[in-house]
């Protein structure tokens, strides 16, 4: 459910939530998805010898639901300028992930409104993801 | 050491030097040769991507997702890193130095424009700081950062800080040792409690004060069922002994000696004796009592050669 694009958004504006569900099948596709081939985002006893508990997202799908919890609000037409994250936690095939969002900064410019969005990513572990999106509004 | 161990560090400043100007020279070198990437944006892969991973944008796949702006340039199945490629060359001296592990921690990628179906991407990276030793949650490591930019013909269209951390993998915890365990009863308690404190208790008579051992509920000579103990200095000699070969035994390499001690106090005690060849063990040889701890609940007592 994207907003609607009227005023621009306040600093402090809680986005809606993205509960993924990270199955088997999830952390896998994504991982394929993103031609990552790293043994430990789809060969359970690889990870699991490697010292995990199981197998676990890849950065570049953690970067793009990043992006995603921000553009599902933001509308088809925003234009994503930047994703920085950082790490935390794994997340294991069978958790759920939440991802949440803040309105962070909010600048007018050229384009459309600069929108800074802070998001973290928890799971039951923890924080699997801090970062921030920068985004243009139309 | 089991498999999966790290190889022993190198001597450590000798290895953190040579990290640092593998750095130096990597730095200096700047960026590798561009490195096209293996497709054009094309919608089959976009399609794939917001398949997986639940994005309904509709703005796709006209348009490709900008954080998948990796995925066009990754080394795939049996990618290999070119020999320029920096983050390779780092890589290897932190293997080399014992850091094994990797895990990525930061990524920050900034799109300068859009990208279409149809454009080809190159890739070209370097190497922007190596910064450590340092204490990790995972164990020590370095962070070692690179900086990659895209480019569409020589038009940069994207770029990314990308940070890893090279860890050296804490070694395995010990596998628990399966040995026979004693039957402890209220005769054998005190034994079994003062190994676990670092004694060697010699069970002593609550009436006639003869000690005796093995442990027992009545004094062979006076016939009082009053049993204390007290602590043995843990020298002695060996009085009798065997060199056991067969059968195989849990949490034993055969051939291992097991000796009869005659400790200082009169008594004599069975342990195995470590810390000498079996051919080298001769009646007579001094001998001080040693701890096994096998785990949280069991110590059993040993002989070394004094």
């Amino acid at each position: 459910m994207s907003r609607a694009p009227a005023a621009p958004p306040a600093v402090g504006t809680e986005l809606p939530a993205l509960r993924l569900d990270v199955t088997t099948t999830f952390v896998v596709s994504t991982a394929l998805a993103t031609r990552d081939f790293q043994d430990v985002h789809h060969d359970r006893a690889a990870a699991v010898a490697r010292g995990s508990q199981d197998i676990f997202l890849n950065i570049l799908t953690t970067t793009g639901l990043v992006q995603r919890c921000v553009t599902d609000w933001a509308g088809p037409g925003a234009v994503v300028r930047a994703v920085s994250i950082r790490l935390g936690v794994p997340c294991y095939a069978g958790d759920e992930l939440v991802l949440g969002g803040r309105v962070a900064e909010v600048a007018a410019g050229p384009d459309g409104d600069e929108v800074v969005v802070g998001v973290v990513g928890r799971c039951s572990l923890g924080d699997h993801v801090t970062g921030t999106v920068r985004v243009v509004l139309p | 050491m089991s498999a999966g161990v790290a190889p022993a560090p190198v001597d450590a400043p000798d290895a953190a030097r040579r990290i640092e100007e593998t750095a130096r020279r990597l730095v200096e070198a700047g960026d590798c040769a561009p490195r096209p990437a293996r497709d054009p944006v094309n919608e089959p892969m976009i399609n794939n991507w917001t398949e997986a991973l639940g994005d309904a944008n509709p703005a796709y796949p006209g348009q490709a997702p900008p954080a998948m702006v990796q995925v066009w340039t990754m080394g795939g199945l049996h990618g290999r890193r070119a020999a320029d490629d920096p983050l390779g060359a780092m890589s290897a001296v932190l293997d080399e130095a014992g850091f094994t592990s990797v895990v990525a921690t930061d990524c920050a990628q900034t799109y300068a424009r859009v990208l279409r179906p149809g454009e080809r991407l190159a890739i070209r990276s370097r190497l922007t700081g190596v910064a450590g030793p340092k204490r990790t949650a995972l164990g020590e490591g370095w962070f070692v950062t690179t900086v990659s930019t895209w480019t569409v013909d020589d038009e940069p269209v994207a770029e990314m800080m990308f940070r890893i951390l090279k860890f050296r993998p804490p070694p395995p915890p010990e596998p628990p040792r399966e040995v026979p365990r004693p039957q402890v009863n209220r005769d054998t308690a005190y034994f079994w409690e003062g190994t676990a404190v670092g004694e060697l208790r010699i069970q002593r008579c609550g009436g006639c004060g003869a000690l005796r051992h093995p442990p027992g509920p009545m004094c062979p000579r006076c016939g009082a069922t009053r049993p204390g103990y007290v602590v043995a200095s843990g020298r002695g000699e060996v009085y009798s002994f065997v060199v056991h070969h067969h059968p195989p035994l849990p949490g034993r390499r055969a051939p291992f000696v097991v000796a009869l001690v005659e400790l200082e106090e009169g008594v004599r005690v069975l342990g195995e004796l470590r810390g000498v060849e079996p051919g080298a063990v001769r009646v007579g040889l001094p001998v001080e009592v040693g701890l096994d701890r096998i785990d949280d609940e069991l110590v059993l007592p040993a002989w070394r050669p004094r």
